[in-house]
């Protein structure tokens, strides 16, 4: 809770200290605030509250997932350090935007109730498509925006109909009354709990850009400024993911046999979309935007499996997809500010004139293909072993192998450019000492993950 | 706690070498390597022949959650693999010397990096850390053909890796499936260790299909026709340390696998397959040994004759006789001495004429008596004369097969008749005839090339004279593994 109340005020705060003259404090201040709301959240480890008459449950489970969005958002701040000296003089929106919507995937993690989750996606949401379109005279900007917003209300909608619907059938918002209520046949036998159930899926695989519901991911990650691509592709994945566990664990664990055909459907059509999406790129950003996709599908595989470590599969599987997403996101931003191109050729020999970069792009590459030394084998050898520990599903795995595959070939093609492929006539990227922090930071906590997992797996 | 040595040296040397920049990362990592085969030779020494039980073990817990446990050991059969690896690093390095890499410092750390995951697939003695070593050596040696190797090198190499990685992920699938399967309720209860692989008793239909998930992981690795496509290309195109790495020590990667992982703990099933996989095998010899008498390149034509030795060692192993076995032990250590030998040498010959085309060369012993003769023995260990290393493999696994078969074993026969052929081939063309315009002039050894190339001439003679030494410490463990296969 201290975490929600520090996070609106250093949110409102920041927006006053953008009236002032001198820009340049303005990210060494937020990246302070995030660090205290780190340190509180914290501070909540094992004292679990509730607030609101139960709206919302700080427990480990929100605590943990808090961790690692709080964590990604610090990650992510430093690289927007050239958008100060270049575009824009609304910096402090941003990041105000930024910590607003923090806020909102916060409640996701946390909500007790519907209502709490529904408003939590759109406090997270709205944030979100403001700064889809934060790049102001570009059209595809725009356009990521207008999609975004107009396919996101649409969602929303979904998902607020499939509440109500849900309360028709057991009459409440609180998740743990209607888990209750699904345990008595009366209010689960009815088409009302089904299709509300339904809705529900479709409204959060959106928001986590699973199959069917991914459209919008490739043109909006594209058109939307680096910057906040990774926030969406991070901090808005993990809430989304971990929000969905939590819905479908407590509230709708009872009803597994009726929505997991759905979702095994959802899962195998993400990771093939995703992963064949992503192989047929020749632009690096919608490549990430179609392997996000995928990660959402390998993500999904662990509410497929729903036992005792499915929460922790997913708690790894977060923190090492965000931390190699924000190191590839970020060099790619650093790449394009300075070579004007988004294709893989870009990267052509990065190797040679920015060693430091090319490695940390190179572990972040290889985690996110799951390649052992690094936090990605672990997170799919995690996720893998719980599904095939359920028994009938080794199916599922191989499926999901083999398109892993898939991944790998995608994720090889960044680094054979970045080694194997002469450079042409560019000059070494800049990468300021803040940003070579942040990426050694995300190297070793990639490499140290893949040698010594127990760190951060048997947190939950 | 020897195997801990053995296994983490080569990483540490690793970190060492990365840091020196220059040529002295060269000199760096040959010591490194050499301390590693005294390590290697000190637990020789030490290894109680006679006993099936893996020595020097270490076991802790390392992923508890996942039932991960480091857990390592040394059988004879590991034993020997370390042994082979030791032994063909150091010269695999030493037989860099003469060349100017770019960026030595990482091309030599990535050698010794790929030591210890190789060192570590051969003592590992849980499924998933073998798995884990089994991926970290492959990556060294992708980064070292990609970077160093020839103009095809991007597109030769990525259709390798992605080939060799698809084939591990069946095999991880299916170790998870048989972690599983072993008995315990609960998160971390299941074991991951071999002995609860080998008291598994699964049906055998389940075994059926493990069996290929296995297989398919091994037998690209190996490789058994018809997953050998990548192969050819990949030898040609690495430069030419790879190769050896490649051929010498990370093939036997797959065949340790099946001896180790796939045999014993899918009995049943390999039972179901035999013929299929013998038949395969066969086809392998027969197919690369034609392929090789057809080749012009003499890497290429190296490289398919890897396919059919390779195809009898496969064909050898899955007869399931001890005989079979121990020859398969026996023909991994003889065929790593001289495909690195023959490798050598071809790169000798293409450093100083910049040519592989055998019709381009000739005439060579004209003036390099010493290379003739250490290139003769070499290859008379390849095509496997009495007296030299290869006859001793070739017989026993012969023998095993025949023990089978005798249809089988008459067609592996062949190999013998037609290696003779294209290894005889290749030196009439090379070293014989007339000189050509690329060979007018042509050095003799250098002190650097002998040193690499007498030890393994010592091993052909060595193996060939005295397959004992080696036998009787692999003997046991073969032993025992084909009780275990055959208990059920």
């Amino acid at each position: 809770m201290t975490s929600i109340i520090l996070l609106t005020s250093f949110g409102i705060i920041n927006l006053f200290v953008g009236f002032m003259k001198s820009k340049r404090i303005l990210l060494p201040l937020a990246l302070l605030f995030l660090l205290a709301v780190l340190g509180a959240n914290l501070l909540q480890w094992n004292d679990t509250q509730s607030y609101f008459n139960n709206m919302l449950t700080i427990d480990n489970y929100a605590v943990g997932f808090t961790g690692i969005m709080v964590l990604s958002t610090l990650l992510i701040l430093p690289f927007s350090q050239r958008y100060i000296t270049e575009q824009d003089d609304n910096i402090a929106e941003f990041y105000s935007l930024l910590l607003f919507s923090l806020v909102g995937a916060i409640m996701m993690v946390s909500y007790e109730n519907l209502l709490m989750l529904f408003i939590g996606i759109e406090i997270l949401s709205i944030a979100m498509y403001v700064l889809a379109g934060s790049n102001k005279k570009s059209i595809r900007s725009n356009e990521a925006s207008l999609k975004y917003f107009l396919m996101g209300s649409f969602f929303t909608g979904i998902l607020l109909f499939g509440i109500v619907l849900i309360y028709g059938a057991t009459g409440s918002f609180d998740i743990t009354r209607i888990a209750g209520a699904a345990q008595r046949a009366e209010s689960v036998e009815g088409v009302m709990f089904g299709l509300g159930m339904l809705l529900i899926v479709a409204g959060i695989s959106f928001k986590i850009a699973a199959a069917p519901f991914h459209f919008w991911t490739p043109d909006v990650y594209e058109g939307t400024p680096t910057l906040f691509t990774t926030f969406m592709s991070t901090v808005v994945k993990t809430a989304g993911v971990a929000a969905f566990y939590k819905l479908m664990a407590s509230a709708f664990g009872a009803s597994y046999a009726t929505w997991y055909p759905t979702l095994v459907a959802i899962t195998v059509l993400t990771l093939l979309v995703g992963n064949i999406g992503a192989a047929v790129q020749t632009n690096m950003k919608r490549m990430l935007a179609y392997s996000s996709i995928s990660h959402a599908g390998y993500l999904l595989m662990a509410l497929i499996a729903l036992n005792e470590r499915s929460e922790s599969s997913i708690f790894f599987y977060s923190l090492a997809y965000s931390v190699a997403s924000i190191a590839s996101f970020g060099v790619l931003k650093l790449v394009t500010v300075q070579r004007d191109d988004e294709t893989f050729e870009a990267f052509n020999g990065l190797g040679k004139s920015n060693p430091m970069l090319a490695f940390a792009m190179t572990v972040s590459m290889l985690s996110l293909a799951g390649i052992p030394l690094t936090a990605g084998f672990f997170g799919k050898f995690f996720i893998f072993s719980s599904v095939i520990e359920g028994g009938d599903m080794i199916w599922l795995v191989v499926a999901a192998l083999i398109l892993a595959a898939v991944g790998i070939y995608y994720y090889f093609k960044v680094i054979i450019a970045m080694y194997m492929h002469p450079a042409g006539n560019f000059a070494p990227v800049k990468v300021s000492s803040l940003v070579s922090v942040v990426l050694i930071i995300i190297t070793a906590l990639t490499i140290i993950l893949g040698i010594a997992p127990a760190l951060a797996s048997d947190i939950l | 706690m020897i195997t801990a040595l053995l296994l983490f040296w080569p990483a540490l040397a690793a970190l060492l070498v990365l840091l020196i920049n220059g040529p002295g990362a060269k000199r760096v990592a040959f010591i490194a390597a050499l301390v590693e085969f005294a390590i290697a030779l000190f637990a020789v020494t030490s290894f109680t022949t006679g006993s099936t039980l893996p020595q020097f073990g270490l076991s802790i817990p390392w992923v508890e959650r996942a039932g991960i446990s480091f857990s390592i050991g040394m059988d004879g059969i590991s034993l020997l693999m370390v042994l082979l690896t030791t032994f063909l690093v150091p010269l695999i390095v030493l037989s860099s010397f003469k060349h100017e890499y770019k960026n030595p410092n990482t091309f030599y750390a990535l050698i010794l990096f790929m030591q210890t995951g190789l060192i570590g697939v051969f003592v590992a003695l849980d499924a998933f850390l073998f798995y884990f070593f089994w991926e970290v050596a492959l990556i060294p040696v992708y980064f070292i053909a990609a970077i160093w190797g020839g103009a095809r090198r991007i597109p030769v190499t990525f259709k390798f890796f992605v080939y060799t990685i698809f084939g591990s992920f069946f095999m991880l699938a299916a170790f998870l499936y048989l972690y599983f399967q072993t008995p315990g309720t609960g998160v971390a209860a299941h074991s991951a260790h071999i002995n609860a692989f080998y008291q598994l008793s699964l049906d055998s239909d389940t075994q059926s299909w493990l069996f290929w998930f296995l297989f398919l992981a091994f037998a690209i690795k190996m490789p058994v026709f018809p997953f050998h496509t990548w192969q050819p290309d990949t030898y040609t195109e690495s430069p030419v340390q790879a190769t050896m790495l490649l051929a010498g020590i990370m093939l036997k990667m797959g065949i340790y696998g099946v001896l180790r992982w796939l045999l014993p703990v899918v009995p049943l099933g390999a039972s179901q397959w035999l013929d299929v996989v013998l038949i395969l095998s066969i086809i392998g010899i027969v197919y690369g040994s034609i392929i090789a008498i057809r080749q012009r390149d003499l890497k290429r034509l190296i490289a398919y004759s890897s396919i059919a030795h390779v195809g009898l060692i496969a064909a050898g192993i899955f007869s399931l006789t001890e005989h079979g076995l121990q020859g398969g032990v026996i023909q991994m250590l003889s065929h790593g001495v001289n495909v690195v030998g023959l490798f050598f040498i071809i790169d000798i010959i293409y450093s100083r004429t910049r040519t592989r085309e055998i019709s381009s060369l000739g005439g060579i012993t004209q003036t390099t008596p010493a290379l003739s003769i250490y290139f003769m023995i070499l290859l008379l260990g390849s095509v496997s004369l009495p007296l030299t290393n290869g006859f001793v493999g070739e017989f026993l696994l012969l023998s095993g097969v025949f023990q089978y078969n005798n249809v089988y074993g008459g067609i592996a026969g062949l190999t013998i008749i037609l290696g003779a052929v294209y290894m005889l081939r290749m030196f009439q063309g090379v070293m014989l005839g007339t000189k050509t315009p690329e060979t007018e002039v042509f050095a003799d050894l250098t002190l650097n090339e002998k040193a690499v190339l007498i030890p393994l001439v010592i091993m052909v003679f060595w193996i060939g004279l005295f397959p004992n030494t080696f036998l009787e410490i692999s003997e046991p463990a073969v032993g025992n593994l084909l009780n275990i296969i055959q208990r059920r």
